[in-house]
């Protein structure tokens, strides 16, 4: 008989998400907080049953396996139709996801045969009277709302990635595996994968414990190659401001901001970027920031831990040379 | 063939939005078209342009709502339709889905349904994936280009910008589509489109017009309640400036980085 909490573990090529991780052990807390029986995680794909004791060495009690081909990579018509058939049978208290692409979405989708609330990209959880009640951001980030689902259930809740603590992994923690079976076969499933054009060994920005962005004031494409030095030095990502991505000097996949990705990683180092609210939107949760920029004016200053009012093709490679010592690179 | 798009009416990016006795406000800053629809308008402009047939564009909202109608119209939709009601007041993701769902329903030859990929106030991008649930057609979110469409065929191929990069997918057709900024540049209103909306009549439907189950829009069809909505905390302290050459600049913010574990 699954627990209930649940967990949606979102797999990619055999990686587990971060997020994921982040889920379970937000479970784990639910579960003390609400006096449950355990966690039960989801896990669905193809060839994935060695991800299971992982899953359970993060803090899964009980792991629902559904291994099959039709499952190979997310697809939300599959991956939904086989999570509201599990729901409908066991009637979980709460299903938690990683708040990325495909977990906002599988959330969403199976929302509406669930008639239930979906509660999307909270960065914070209370348990008030045996509810859930969610913090998150609104106005892209400008407000927090609190929201909670009527008495409807089961509570779907997505959580924004690194906004929760990824547990750490006991080896010796045991648990059950317990297989199910797809509920869609493949002629059901409208949408196929054709294929992915993946940027290989790049950190993704939503994981990212450091991010290294450049804005206007890297002036041009190859202005972006010291901000990338100092990027992969520090092991980060690459970000970058929106007008440095309209202006074409790097892709639209790097942009950081309102109309771009939200992140919330330990470092941000802003390079030549003015810090328009619309930037901000997008890094104003990061733990630190530091702020490189010609202008001593510019609105990310108010907004940095850390600045420096300088020429950042001066200060970002004598940075990058700094730390290459410091980490013995 | 008939393309959908629907948009929703926000405050300005810009807007200093605030709360005044636990309700948002953002004073008299202006109402525009959510700066993540533009990029789907312009995508059910160009499909019409390419395919033949007409754009719709559609809002759930209050009167104010057919300004952001009259943008699309003006770039270039044929039509814009309002969904309006006081029953509707209230509505969460759920109750959202719904009501549009049966807009497009109402209108019975649709094809494609385009968004943007969230709306810049409630940020929750719920509503497209319930849209498509509630018609049975496969959610092509986060598109960044429909490469190919054949609305004979009734096929789709699309690339979607996820975590880890592009994803190319086929589907069928009809689909809704969630689009986002790569998809293309948003062109500007023409003299001639300004013209064209200034004088377009918009109908309202009403939740009776959609044959719309009481209870399941508004709030009697909404799982959220929204106890209460503040300012997040002011992040402290102000910020320490760094000077010296770019050496000195280099060591001592190296030492603070380290120092506060960031590193």
């Amino acid at each position: 008989m699954p627990n209930k909490i649940w967990v949606f573990i979102e797999q990619f090529k055999g990686a587990i998400a971060q997020a994921s991780l982040e889920a379970v052990g937000a479970a784990r807390k639910l579960n003390s907080e609400m006096g449950g029986s355990g966690v039960t995680a989801l896990l669905f794909g193809q060839g994935v049953q060695s991800l299971a004791q992982d899953v359970i060495a993060h803090g899964a009690d009980e792991v629902l396996l559904a291994d099959d081909a039709t499952l190979n990579d997310f697809r939300a018509e599959a991956y939904g139709a086989l999570l509201v058939k599990l729901a409908q049978a066991h009637k979980p208290e709460v299903i938690l996801a990683g708040a990325t692409t495909r977990g906002r979405d599988l959330l969403g989708l199976v929302a509406v045969d669930l008639n239930s609330g979906s509660i999307a990209d909270a960065i914070r959880l209370k348990v008030v009277n045996g509810a859930i009640h969610a913090t998150r951001p609104v106005y892209a980030g400008k407000l927090l709302s609190d929201v909670t689902c009527d008495e409807r259930r089961p509570q779907l809740v997505s959580l924004r990635p690194r906004a929760f603590p990824k547990p750490e992994p006991d080896a010796s923690r045991t648990g059950v595996i317990t297989p199910v079976s797809a509920a869609l076969a493949e002629e059901a499933i409208p949408t196929k994968v054709v294929d992915y054009a993946v940027e290989q060994g790049q950190v993704s920005l939503a994981d990212a414990k450091i991010i290294v962005s450049g804005g206007r004031g890297v002036g041009g494409p190859e202005g972006f190659a010291p901000v990338r030095d100092l990027a992969q030095t520090l092991g980060g990502a690459l970000g970058a401001s929106r007008a440095a991505v309209d202006a074409g000097w790097i892709p639209y996949a790097h942009q950081v901001g309102q109309t771009g990705k939200t992140v919330s990683p330990d470092l941000y180092i802003a390079c030549g970027i003015s810090g328009a609210i619309q930037h901000q939107a997008g890094m104003r949760s990061a733990k630190v920031i530091v702020a490189i920029n010609k202008d001593a004016e510019a609105p990310i200053f108010k907004l940095a831990r850390y600045g420096v009012v300088g020429d950042l093709f001066k200060i970002v490679p004598a940075l990058t040379t700094e730390f290459k010592k410091r980490l013995g690179k | 063939m008939h393309i959908v798009v629907c948009v929703k009416q926000t405050p300005d990016s810009a807007a200093k939005i605030g709360v005044e006795n636990g309700h948002v406000t953002w004073r008299d800053a202006s109402l525009v078209v959510n700066p993540w629809d533009e990029y789907a308008i312009e995508e059910a402009i160009r499909l019409k342009e390419k395919h033949g047939g007409k754009a719709t564009a559609i809002s759930m909202g209050p009167e104010s709502a057919k300004e952001a109608l009259k943008t699309c119209i003006a770039m270039g939709c044929d039509e814009g339709i309002l969904i309006s009601d006081p029953a509707l007041k209230g509505s969460d993701a759920l109750a959202t889905s719904y009501t549009l769902a049966k807009a497009v329903e109402k209108m019975g030859d649709v094809e494609v349904v385009l968004f943007g990929r969230q709306a810049i106030d409630g940020d929750t991008s719920l509503v497209p994936v319930g849209v498509a649930r509630r018609l049975g057609w496969p959610p092509l979110t986060y598109t960044s280009k429909i490469a190919e469409l054949d609305p004979a065929a009734k096929t789709i191929k699309a690339e979607r910008l996820l975590e880890q990069g592009k994803q190319i997918v086929t589907s069928k057709l009809p689909a809704v589509v969630g689009t986002v900024k790569d998809i293309n540049e948003p062109r500007y209103p023409s003299f001639m489109g300004i013209r064209k909306a200034a004088k377009a009549a918009i109908p309202t439907w009403t939740a009776a017009d959609l044959g719309c189950d009481p209870a399941k829009i508004g709030a009697a069809g909404s799982a959220m309640r929204w106890p209460s909505v503040y300012p997040p905390p002011a992040r402290e302290g102000a910020v320490e400036l760094i000077a010296g050459a770019p050496e000195e600049i280099a060591a001592k913010l190296a030492d603070k980085l380290i120092a506060d574990k960031v590193i």
